[in-house]
């Protein structure tokens, strides 16, 4: 039919819908028509996000913007005009025009990326207050508002997006029960002993499951508080999420005369049953089927964008499903069919692994792989291509161990974005990409969840003969980033260094990442990590620093520096009690007991009885405060009320390295906040808050981000812009290399452009992380490990007791035989 | 070395330093036997035993930081391999010893050391 016009160019397109599916149109068609004029329409208020990172709006309360596809330049520098908050109302098929409730346009070609809606299923009381649906950012900020902790949660549905609900409503603190229809779960990608599996591993994670539960009700007068099932059993809870499949919105494609039957049906160049009308995603029905899943998005974009193009002809030809469960502590993909063919599989039980290989005829029909998932790219592509399968056996064993290498070119790397092998070594070799960051900014591979990055690591290596970009390494060793490392952790909800190493194997081979992925760790987790002292340096396991001669110093916080009489007696009189060697005044306005040996510590602190104050660690150290309008006949404002204030409220947080502050009285700058980490100084009308300065190895003037009116709006700038170095800088940089990187303007948007809503944010999630802070300084009393502050052959001072008596005990026993006084086994002797 | 699971009574010189749980995982604690100061660490790889003074300014390696089977000094980031006790891109080493776990205890081989006890 539209033959005739083939050849003529067009010149727009509209794409309705966008979701994963309207951005990948958007980005193909623009890759193969650079001149074509591209409009998006969104009904949901946000640009493009990745629907398959939803959970993490709950499991780490990130915002939507998080998710974001791609940033706005993306789309001005690509000329895409995309409206948000705009539903298409109707669609004329035959003069191709695009109807909204205040606007009629007409295009050269209609591409309908509707997607799907979450399915209601038909139980009594489903629309009740308290049952929730899981699709849009909207039902998470609902769930997040009911999932406190203690909270008892049903999720109605045992399916992938159910298990992953049922794992985020755990980790916030929620009693978890998967209601789930079928006698297994996962029925439609599991056999029964991989789903038996599952059963117990989401057990372990505290989620409760009850199979062959047909939910015929959901009870409460007002709000759900329970669910009753068809054999008349009850199960009370708080609230109710409803994951049971999804419904394709093809409602707009039905009005306008499009033949749809569960989706609207399209050909293999993803032409609807009108001319010059497209469906790509889960709104389309290829050879009837309907994808619920990424995967097949990319090559059904592909092929639609070629006809949208005019480009040469593109088919799609269907995909193998294949299905990847985002549960930390789970892990499993699932590829076509394994109920069908020969099976073949591998099992042990001890790790809890189990994979499973099917062929038909010679060609791979599915696979499951539980607990080790290695080599699910390879078969995968096995499962594309059709491959012809001699020992089945032998492909899942080799599986297991393929190598970059060994992937062939189509081979999916990325499953979030849809990205090859092939089209990332082309990258690499077009463009002579030399870091991650670059293939991932190019490709997008690893733009997502991001657990693919070792993989794509890999890929360069091998391209570029292992001469990779280290610069930005966090972990040499696997040449993983921070923002590797953070995917990992992010996508594996890992909260402690050594889930970290299993998961990515980063600080095992040298170690000397371990401690900027502890903080990683931590700053991810807003400080509710699993603290491993192994992975600190000796500093952060005894919270103090190591000297020269292996002992250590003492530094009391001394709020803006300012102390009293009683305090500095107090001081005075430990000093003399434990002989320490020496007292002196810091650079930062501290005072510091130098040459004190590990075991006096804990009793030190006890009865110094003042806060640490950080002189060891990689936390915010110390904010120095010069005279100020209290006494100086200059003063313009009171500097000392400031600094003090300030110290308080940043007190023990750790920072990607230390962060110093400094708050001068007035432009003559006593406190040289000028060159600290942030610097505040009162200037007539206001407050100059600066950034980014150093007088140490380097010297720089710390630029000045913004000038203010008042005290309260320049303390919480500056508490804003910690917060974005927390969260944004590499370890072990400074922020004076750290707003040099990442340049004062994009600083200045992220904290001051209160409008985005983003500083807020930031503060909020300081807040967080302030408030899971404690003294370090209490482990005195309730040390980590019994040998915390000693040696094998060494006790610790006591804390609490007046330590007169001590001096003789610190010095460490001599003798094994000390050592082996309490062996209860063949005494402590020698065995001859 | 790793510790292995000889029986004691087949070995002559062990001598028993203390619970293997005295050293936290992934950290290292040192010890003094005839006047040597002797690191024991506990690692993904197993416990080890090396001298504990760092070749080049005397940092206590026991403080340092460890990876599966080495240690960085923490006063200036010499890296000791702990089965060897070669350090790394330098011609130096430490002293390794021979270190057993035996019914959770650890115990080191006293003969082994003895030439060098002062
Ligand atoms: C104690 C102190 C010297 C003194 O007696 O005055 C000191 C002592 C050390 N400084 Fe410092 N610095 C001290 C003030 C400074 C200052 C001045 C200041 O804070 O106002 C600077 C310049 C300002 C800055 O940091 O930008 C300073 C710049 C450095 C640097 C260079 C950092 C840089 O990137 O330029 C290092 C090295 C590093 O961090 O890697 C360093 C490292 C160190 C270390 C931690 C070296 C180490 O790892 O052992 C020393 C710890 C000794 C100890 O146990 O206390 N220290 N150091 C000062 C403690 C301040 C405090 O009260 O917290
Ligand atoms: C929590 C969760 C986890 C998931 N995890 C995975 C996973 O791990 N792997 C995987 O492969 N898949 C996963 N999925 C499924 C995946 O998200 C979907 O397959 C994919 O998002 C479908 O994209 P789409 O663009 O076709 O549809 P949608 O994401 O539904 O997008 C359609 C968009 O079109 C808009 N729209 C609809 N009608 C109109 C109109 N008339 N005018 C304007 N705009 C309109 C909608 O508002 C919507 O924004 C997950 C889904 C969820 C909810
Ligand atoms: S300048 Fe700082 S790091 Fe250097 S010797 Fe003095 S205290 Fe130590
Ligand atoms: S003392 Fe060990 S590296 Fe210097």
């Amino acid at each position: 039919m539209s033959q005739t016009i083939r050849t003529r160019k067009r010149s727009s397109v509209a794409v309705i819908g966008g979701g994963i599916a309207g951005q990948a149109v958007i980005e193909a068609v623009r890759e193969q028509a650079p001149d074509l004029s591209i409009k998006l329409f969104c009904a949901e208020d946000h640009a493009p996000y990745d629907r398959v990172r939803l959970t993490e709006l709950i499991e780490h309360g990130r915002p939507v913007d998080d998710l974001r596809l791609r940033p706005d330049e993306w789309y001005a520098d690509h000329k895409i005009e995309v409206v948000t908050g705009t539903r298409v109302s109707r669609l004329d098929t035959r003069s191709l025009t695009v109807y909204t409730n205040d606007d009629a346009q007409r295009f050269g070609a209609v591409c309908l990326a509707t997607g799907s809606e979450a399915m209601v299923p038909p139980i009594e009381g489903a629309d009740k207050p308290g049952v929730f649906l899981y699709r849009y950012p909207g039902d998470c900020e609902q769930i997040l508002g009911n999932a406190r902790p203690g909270a008892r949660a049903a999720v109605i549905g045992g399916g992938l997006l159910g298990l992953e609900a049922a794992k985020a409503l755990v980790s916030l603190g929620c009693r978890v029960t998967v209601v789930h229809l079928m006698d297994r779960l996962m029925e439609r990608q599991l056999d029964a002993t991989a789903a038996a599996m599952l059963l117990n591993s989401m057990q372990d994670l505290s989620v409760e499951v009850l199979t062959e539960h047909a939910t015929v009700e959901v009870t409460g007068e007002h709000t759900a508080d329970g669910l009753r099932f068809a054999d008349g059993d009850s199960l009370a809870c708080d609230f109710i999420v409803v994951s049971v499949g999804v419904t394709p919105r093809i409602d707009l494609a039905k009005r306008a005369g499009l033949t749809c039957e569960r989706g609207v049906v399209v050909d293999d160049r993803m032409q609807a049953s009108a001319p010059d009308v497209f469906a790509v995603g889960e709104c389309a029905q290829h050879d009837g089927i309907v994808h619920g899943i990424v995967a097949p998005i990319y090559d059904q974009a592909q092929a639609a964008a070629a006809a949208i193009a005019r480009a040469k002809d593109v088919f799609y030809t269907g995909s193998i499903p294949s299905a990847k469960l985002k549960v930390m502590g789970v892990d499993l993909v699932a590829i076509g069919n394994v109920e069908n063919g020969e099976t073949v599989t591998f099992t042990d039980p001890a790790t809890g692994v189990y994979r499973k290989l099917a062929v038909s005829e010679g060609q791979m029909v599915g696979a499951v792989l539980m607990g080790d998932t290695r080599g699910h790219e390879l078969l995968l592509d096995i499962a594309k291509t059709g491959k012809l399968i001699e020992d089945p056996l032998a492909t899942l064993a080799r599986a297991s161990e393929a190598t970059a290498a060994e992937l062939p070119d189509g081979a999916q790397v990325c499953n979030c974005n849809g990205v090859c092998k092939g089209d990332i070594v082309s990258a690499i070799r077009e463009r002579g990409l030399t870091s991650i960051q670059e293939v991932v900014a190019v490709t997008r591979a690893g733009a997502g969840c991001g657990s693919c990055k070792p993989l794509v690591s890999e890929i360069l290596k091998l391209e570029t003969g292992d001469v990779v970009d280290e610069q930005a390494y966090l972990c040499p060793c696997k040449s993983l980033t921070r923002d590797d490392i953070a995917g990992v952790i992010r996508e594996h909800g890992a909260k402690s260094v050594s889930e970290v190493a299993t998961r990515c194997g980063a600080g095992r081979e040298c170690g000397a990442c371990k401690p900027g992925i502890a903080y990683l760790v931590s700053e991810i987790n807003d400080n509710k990590h699993r603290e491993e002292r192994g992975a600190r340096f000796i500093n952060d396991r005894v919270h103090a620093n190591i000297q020269k001669d292996g002992t250590f110093s003492v530094v009391p916080r001394i709020y803006g520096g300012v102390t009293s009489p009683a305090e500095l007696r107090r001081i005075a009189d430990v000093a003399e009690r434990y002989e320490v060697p020496m007292v002196k005044f810091t650079g930062g306005q501290r005072i510091d007991l130098l040459g004190v040996s590990k075991e006096q510590l804990p009793a030190i602190w006890e009865e110094l009885g003042m806060p640490s104050g950080h002189a060891y660690a990689k936390a915010v150290r110390t904010v120095k405060t010069c005279v100020g309008s209290r006494f100086c006949r200059f003063g313009i404002d009171d500097a000392i009320e400031m600094g003090i204030e300030l110290e308080h409220e940043w007190e023990g947080v750790y920072t990607p390295h230390k962060v110093k502050a400094a708050v001068s009285g007035c432009p003559r700058n006593c406190a040289e906040a000028s060159t600290k980490d942030i610097g505040l100084i009162a200037v007539e009308g206001g407050w100059q808050v600066r950034v980014g300065g150093a007088a140490g190895a380097s010297v720089r003037e710390g630029d000045v981000l913004v000038t203010v009116e008042t005290k309260g709006d320049a303390m919480r700038i500056a508490t804003t812009f910690l917060q974005y170095y927390r969260e944004h800088g590499e370890y072990l940089e400074r922020t004076y290399g750290f707003v040099e990187r990442v340049g004062l303007d994009v600083v200045r948007e992220n904290v001051l452009d209160e409008s985005t809503g983003e500083p807020q944010r930031l503060r909020e999630r300081f807040r967080l992380a302030r408030a899971a802070v404690t003294d370090p300084w209490l482990e005195r009393r309730e040390p980590v490990h019994p040998k915390q502050f000693s040696e094998i052959d060494s006790e610790a001072a006591p804390a609490g007791r007046p330590a007169v008596a001590f001096g003789s005990e610190s010095t460490p026993a001599q003798s094994p035989v000390a050592v082996n006084d309490s062996e209860p086994t063949p005494a402590g002797t020698p065995v001859a | 070395m790793n510790p292995t699971a000889t029986s004691p009574a087949s070995r002559s010189g062990l001598i028993a330093l203390c619970e293997a749980a005295d050293v936290p995982f992934g950290e290292g604690r040192s010890v003094t036997l005839h006047g040597r100061r002797i690191a024991i660490f506990n690692t993904a790889a197993g416990f080890f035993a090396i001298d504990n003074d760092c070749p080049h300014q005397g940092g206590p390696l026991s403080d340092g930081l460890l990876a599966d089977a080495c240690v960085t000094c923490p006063l200036h980031g010499r890296r000791v391999d702990l089965r060897s006790g070669r350090v790394q891109g330098h011609d130096e080493s430490v002293r390794t010893y021979e270190l057993y776990l035996l019914e959770g205890s650890l115990w080191l081989n006293f003969d082994a050391m003895e030439p060098l006890a002062a």
